[in-house]
């Protein structure tokens, strides 16, 4: 698979590479794909260990001309962690987890500890993550560099707001610590600046204390958006998760319908076994679905179903089965409830050849509800329905180049063909345009498609001056790039 | 979008920082055509080292340091396309041009061993087999016949790399030639002197 024709490739470094310099050995290079499989490229792969294996790779870096783009677990749907014909540096080996305080839940790890490997750390303690992404294949220094959020998002805000500090290794090979207090504005744009001012060589974390390994579920269906919009404002005071599921092939008056899963904590007291609920072997997926299907045989049992009318029958069958049995109460593991994404093992694979794209536009709830039906039926129109839709609310913060509003996301899968390939650029130029006019704003962990142009636009010229400007500060030879860096700021 | 780069295939010491270079510019790699060759005039008695060399260097060795780059990069990428312009005088040793023959005959195993090596690893290898061309080479051959020009050459081989063909003849009667040639018995293809 060769770079899809909408993700322009602006190679070469712009330390100006002279032709004396060094070669990289062939033997590191490897094909990196874009999580949703629709961009791949070669590269150069390190895998450094430790902080000083980590500087060899960036002095080798300079000398051979090259830039460095950095990959955590490698789940950002689009080429955040990609960097064509470069060195990437794969941090996943880096993952010790350097301290750990189970009185004040206060946690210090290094950048390739991934989601799993945190909660299972923790939750016997009594703690867990404050912020769980979909899937826990994610690493915590890609999740601090992506600002990623969970089904909380608008009560815990994103990760960022749980990190007390970290330590940013500067391409001069220079360590600096950073909080709010200390280098406070590296520390607000290093966190979401999607690794391009330095490499997070530790961070320092606050769990969120549990009192049993169970949440509280709710799940139900809703009509449509206006009803499901209705749910997540009457609930979220009193929800710690909500997360609604969208069945964007239904149409006319049932656009927008779908199911709502919320889940709170338990309260002391209320688990009467909490030291067997929040025993890591108590949290597990399964090993089969329903009792019988092996979940990694699963994604094949997908594939004749990512299609339009493959997909409408199961979201309408999945809709009837939910609205028919009304309103369901259930306690579920942490785990159960977090990483769905995890449930079908490679489920990308049914995407495949073409692979994935997703589009997750935030916005302000003032406009969310027009824009997101605009949305919706602009895809239904444009013959592009997408496959996985899920609504989630949000908050603002505080971080440089922040992605969050008082407001909603959709999150929006689409399959890439060959076929439809130009029709979904042209159709998230489209979208695009409705964002921007609601006031939304993009998420860099998920983007594929955002021009210069739009990123500004939502961004705002002051603000991406003032990240050049850290970034001229931090990294002054430019040694830090990736294909998504070039593509929007390039 | 067209990058040229001045180089002599003979420096095969630069060659791993040039493909390194080039790959990098052109933000990849999909396909690779070694073209590269030489063809001096030698006389039927001649056996002139410096000749022979020169044609062993461009013609063989070149391809060999070149290609291998491409081979392990391919081979790591499980994809690509590597595409090299042999000749009909490898199919046979003539009398005319004893190390001519060898190298493209060279060329042809290496190319064949290479196709052995990567298929398994997703990667293409062509063999292109050309007659007479209407190029600058022509100027030492004594009798040519079924000339075509280079556009039409050229045309028949961007086909056989849109086909992914593996051994290729252009035009493509010479294939004919070729088996003809490669099957007649050595005990009268010594008596012969083509």
């Amino acid at each position: 698979m060769t770079d899809v024709n909408y993700i322009p490739s602006k190679q070469g470094a712009r330390h100006n590479p002279a032709r004396t310099m060094i070669e990289l050995p062939a033997e590191h290079l490897e094909r990196l794909s874009s999580w949703g499989g629709v961009a791949s490229g070669m590269s150069y792969v390190f895998r450094p260990s430790t902080p000083d294996s980590l500087h060899e790779v960036l002095l080798l870096a300079r000398r051979s001309g090259r830039t460095v783009g950095l990959r955590g677990g490698g789940n950002s749907y689009g080429d955040a962690a990609t960097n064509n014909e470069n060195i990437v540096v794969d941090l996943r080996r880096m993952k010790r987890i350097l301290d750990w305080n189970p009185a004040t839940g206060r946690i210090r790890v290094e950048p390739g500890v991934t989601l799993s490997d945190l909660w299972q750390y923790i939750i016997e303690d009594g703690w867990w993550p404050p912020v769980a992404t979909g899937t826990s294949y994610t690493t915590m220094g890609g999740s601090a560099a992506m600002n990623v959020h969970g089904k909380n998002a608008f009560k815990a805000g994103p990760i960022g707001d749980h990190i007390i500090e970290f330590d940013l290794m500067l391409t001069s090979g220079e360590t600096i610590t950073c909080s709010r207090e200390e280098n406070s504005d590296v520390f607000h744009a290093a966190i979401g600046g999607f690794g391009m001012l330095g490499i997070f060589t530790s961070i320092t974390m606050q769990m969120k204390r549990i009192y049993s390994g169970l949440l509280e579920v709710e799940t139900c269906t809703r009509a449509d958006l206006s009803e499901m919009f209705g749910y997540f404002n009457q609930h979220a005071s009193e929800s710690d998760y909500i997360v609604g599921w969208i069945d964007s092939l239904a149409g006319g008056k049932s656009i927008g319908r779908g199911d709502v899963h919320r889940a709170n904590y338990l309260a002391p007291g209320m688990d009467p076994h909490p030291a067997q609920t929040l025993r890591t072997e108590n949290q597990h997926l399964g090993p089969n679905l329903f009792g019988v299907l092996p979940r990694s045989v699963m994604w094949l049992l997908m594939r004749p179903m990512v299609r339009n009318a493959g997909m409408k029958v199961v979201n309408k069958g999945k809709y009837l089965a939910g609205s028919f049995s009304g309103v369901k109460k259930y306690q579920q593991p942490h785990v159960q409830f977090h990483f769905l994404l995890d449930y079908i093992p490679d489920w990308k694979k049914a995407y495949e050849p073409g692979g994935l794209i997703q589009y997750q536009p935030f916005i302000p709830k003032e406009t969310a509800y027009d824009a997101f039906s605009e949305i919706l039926s602009l895809c239904r129109r444009r013959g592009l329905p997408n496959y996985l839709t899920v609504l989630k609310r949000h908050r603002p913060d505080d971080f440089l180049m922040s992605y969050a509003v008082d407001g909603f996301s959709m999150a929006m899968d689409f399959r890439v063909t060959d076929e439809n390939r130009q029709r979904v650029v042209w159709l998230a130029r489209e979208l695009d345009d409705i964002v921007i006019g609601a006031g939304g704003r993009f998420y860099f962990a998920k983007d594929s498609t955002l021009r210069p142009e739009t990123a500004e636009a939502f961004l705002g010229e002051e603000r991406i001056t003032r990240f050049r400007e850290l970034k001229r500060r931090c990294d002054p030879d430019g040694i830090l790039e990736t294909d998504l860096w070039r593509r929007v700021f390039g | 979008m067209v990058l040229p780069y001045v180089h002599d295939v003979t420096e095969h010491e630069q060659v791993p920082i040039l493909f390194d270079q080039i790959t990098r510019d052109l933000g990849g790699l999909d396909l690779i055509i070694y073209v590269a060759a030489v063809q001096p005039p030698v006389a039927l008695h001649e056996y002139n080292f410096e000749k022979d060399e020169a044609m062993l260097r461009t013609n063989l060795l070149g391809a060999v340091a070149w290609l291998n780059q491409a081979a392990l990069r391919f081979e790591q990428a499980r994809s690509g396309h590597i595409v090299g312009i042999s000749s009909i005088a490898g199919d046979r040793g003539r009398v005319g041009s004893p190390v001519y023959n060898t190298s493209k005959a060279g060329l042809n195993t290496y190319l064949e061993a290479l196709r052995n090596r990567l298929t398994r690893f997703g990667v293409t290898v062509t063999t292109i087999k050309p007659g007479f061309i209407d190029t600058e080479l022509l100027k030492n051959a004594p009798k040519t016949f079924w000339v075509i020009s280079p556009d039409e050459a050229a045309a028949q081989v961007y086909a056989a790399i849109r086909r992914r063909s593996q051994v290729v003849y252009v035009p493509p009667r010479w294939r004919l030639v070729g088996l003809i040639v490669r099957s007649i018995p050595s005990s009268i293809f010594r008596r012969l002197n083509f």
